[in-house]
């Protein structure tokens, strides 16, 4: 790699030639300060939070977008540096609704920690007129409160270059700027997928989930209601960072702790509904590629990808499965078969599932969504929302016992728990498939041609004298390129895995928020789903075919993947929903 | 969300939207020309209401939410068509001074717009303007082309009844 040289702060330095004065200082272990500014999607140097000295240069530069050149000399903690960053900050504290103490992100947001680092000691001292705007609450699963709006424009850039969706962005001019969708219509009657990474991109209260815990909290007091919880894949992965613990920390023992001292009647897993969507999927490919159905079959579990696909590909919809996602299958199958099996009426179940998903909220909405005359699943939560309940019930997270889900709806083989991560979802049905079309035990059943974040994976496998061609896409932008390859029929596929968020789920809309200082610098989705595979690599049954509970539903209750019952109690439909 | 699209309905005819479709086939490959299209869209249409913002979404695949930000950001552009009976309000120095900021509100409250909006019916249309260089008879509005001058607040329901029936 070419360096040049330069000093920061006096201090000679060598460092790579293409990097900005933001990525140079940190290299040499100053963290400069910045709000606006995210790696790769939003680099408009248009906050002036992270400005620094250069020698020779007319004015105060901003580090995140300026390059770094032979000889020239920075300065990061001058008088006149930090008295610029302060003033910034005060400017943008005059406009911001600083209800702090019961704000959703009190503790966790980028502006308070900045306000503390950067020694603002009057908050109010350019306090003047204040627009008023009315909160956005007409999506299903999150809300929008300008008066807490930056203009930073992270959530922008999340929603255009990240996921290709483009439906808020900066309207009116001047005093009057906010974020907003077109002709200022809510949220909800716009074509968001609610994949949630623009809350995850926000850093302060300005936009955050519909929180739905005072609901679960209600329900767990109410003695005539039979509270079901289950997790899904990457929560055991993430929770942990919401109670400080190391990103990538696989908590699963000390989360299903929680949930059973939260007052849960039973704690299962989603893994679980993840097996029964292999065996249900894994079939309807394999009858599509024997039987002539249509192809490339590309999975629905992640309800932001679907409702992109329902969205901007509507002419897609048939390639979609017909398979609930886990979360749904999980609520059916709990309202159904668990519930004859334990003599419960289902309509006094109340299935409450964790997820790392804002669209998920949307997805409890949806048509075709229950299988027992009553909702599915009731309340679909955040890993954040877990989070609060936690707090808030006063459990020590990091002391409380490693224990283990309940039965039978616990019980999950390693293919369940990769869902969490890109391509995990195609390695998992890939092992069903594949045992299935030849008939023989899979002696490897490691299919790492499909693992890791890039954007698109592609492979192709032969398996019983056929050519099976995958790909993976995770994030709308990835997706969308894909889906134009096979429109445009450059590209001949039989199964495409997409999941809404980049990285999958374990980067999903609804996982706990870290501070763009973190994001920009570590790579949170490979850390994450790294966790995923370590549990995959430790479990004794890695099939879902294997699960002895998944059997048992086949034997007693479903016949066989892809019987009448199973249909109407496992699988959906979806509409055209046009922009 | 109430949102802001023009409760004027739309009568946009197929030879509007075939020029349009001309102005956008000759521009959607030039980077940076949305602005040129938008203009030309008011042009043809007189203002750019969600359908026809919609039209260029469409065809030039840029996010709707993208282009109404430009819309909305240039006073240039208009969401709103203008009525049958346009009113000029000058707001400049002279006239302001002399309370046009009230003949202003007064004209909102009474035909039930904002400025830059147009009356449901089509027949009225608010919109303030600088300095129309008529000081001397300060405060100042115009209708269509019609001047009036020495304004005060009580003249607003008289002069609207005189193009109510028109």
């Amino acid at each position: 790699m070419e360096t040049i040289n330069m000093k920061i702060n006096g201090m000679s330095v060598s460092v790579p030639k293409n990097a900005t004065i933001l990525e140079a200082c940190r290299l040499s272990g100053i963290q400069i300060p910045t709000l606006c500014y995210l790696k790769e999607i939003n680099e408009i140097g248009a906050c002036r939070i992270c400005v620094v000295e250069v020698k020779g240069a007319r004015s105060l530069v901003a580090a995140c977008c300026a390059p770094v050149n032979e000889g020239m000399e920075v300065f990061t903690n001058t008088p006149k540096v930090l008295d610029s960053r302060k003033k910034t900050l005060q400017l943008i504290l005059s406009t911001h609704n600083r209800s702090c103490l019961s704000c959703v992100r009190s503790g966790n947001c980028e502006l308070q920690k900045l306000a503390k680092d950067l020694k603002v000691e009057d908050e109010g001292y350019y306090d003047g007129e204040n627009e008023q705007y009315e909160i956005d609450n007409s999506a299903a699963h999150m809300y929008r409160d300008n008066s807490k709006c930056i203009l930073c424009r992270r959530c922008v850039a999340a929603c255009s270059k990240l996921q290709k969706v483009g439906v808020i962005g900066p309207n009116d001019r001047g005093f009057a700027s906010h974020i907003g969708s077109a002709f200022d219509l809510g949220l909800g009657d716009t074509s968001c997928i609610s994949c949630g990474q623009c809350i995850v991109a926000c850093p302060t209260g300005a936009i955050a989930e519909k929180d739905q815990t005072d609901e679960v909290w209600a329900a767990l007091a109410d003695p005539d209601k039979y509270v079901v919880v289950n997790t899904a894949p990457s929560i055991r992965a993430t929770l942990g960072e919401a109670f400080g613990m190391p990103i990538g920390t696989n908590v699963q023992g000390k989360m299903v702790a929680a949930l059973r001292r939260l007052g849960f009647d039973k704690v299962f897993d989603t893994d679980f509904s993840a097996d029964l969507t292999i065996m249900e999927e894994a079939n309807e490919f394999l009858d599509r590629v024997q039987n002539g159905g249509k192809l490339p079959l590309i999975t629905s579990c992640s309800p932001g990808w679907v409702k992109f696909c329902e969205h901007y590909y509507p002419d897609m919809i048939d390639n979609l499965s017909s398979c609930k996602s886990p979360q749904q299958m999980f609520g059916a199958i709990t309202k159904t078969w668990y519930a004859e099996k334990e003599g419960i009426d289902p309509k006094k179940i109340f299935v409450v599932s964790i997820m790392p998903c804002t669209a998920k909220k949307f997805e409890v909405g949806r048509d075709d969504q229950a299988a027992a005359g009553v909702p599915d699943v009731d309340v679909a939560l955040t890993t954040r929302e877990l989070a609060r309940m936690i707090e808030r019930a006063g459990l020590q997270f990091t002391d409380l016992p490693d224990e283990d889900f309940d039965n039978p709806l616990g019980e999950a083989t390693g293919a369940g728990v990769i869902f969490g991560a890109t391509g995990g979802v195609m390695e998992a049905a890939l092992r069903t498939a594949v045992e299935t079309l030849t008939g023989e035990e899979l002696q490897n059943v490691e299919f790492t041609e499909v693992r890791g974040t890039a954007g698109i994976k592609e492979a192709t496998y032969h398996v019983a004298g056929m050519d099976v061609n995958v790909a993976v896409a995770s994030g709308t932008r990835n997706a969308d390129e894909l889906l134009k390859r096979v429109q445009s029929g450059e590209k001949q596929y039989h199964f495409i895995e997409i999941m809404g968020c980049p990285g999958g789920c374990v980067n999903g809309g609804g996982q706990p928020v870290q501070h763009a200082a973190v994001r920009n610098n570590v790579d949170l989705k490979g850390l994450r789903a790294a966790a995923l595979y370590e549990a995959d690599r430790n479990l004794p049954l890695r099939k879902s075919h294997q699960n002895p509970v998944i059997k048992k539903v086949y034997e007693e209750y479903l016949e066989k993947p892809g019987s009448h019952k199973a249909h109407s109690i496992l699988h959906t439909s979806y509409v055209k929903r046009g922009l | 969300m109430a949102g802001k699209i023009s409760s004027v309905p739309f009568s946009g005819t197929q030879e509007q939207e075939q020029k349009l479709l001309e102005v956008i086939e000759a521009h959607k490959d030039v980077q940076g020309s949305l602005i040129s299209v938008l203009q030309q869209a008011q042009d043809i249409y007189g203002y750019l209401p969600i359908e026809v913002q919609k039209i260029i979404a469409d065809k030039m695949d840029v996010p709707l939410e993208e282009i109404y930000g430009v819309v909305s950001f240039y006073s240039q552009f208009s969401l709103n068509p203008k009525g049958k009976y346009k009113i000029s309000v000058c707001l400049g120095t002279a006239c302001y001074v002399k309370g046009a900021g009230d003949i202003f509100d007064k004209l909102s409250q009474n035909l039930g717009i904002v400025g830059g909006e147009c009356t449901a019916d089509g027949r009225f249309s608010l919109e303030a303007c600088r300095c129309i260089g008529a000081c001397g008879l300060a405060p100042v509005m115009t209708i269509n082309d019609e001047v009036y001058g020495r304004l005060v607040v009580d003249d607003v329901d008289r002069i609207l009844a005189e193009y109510q029936n028109k």
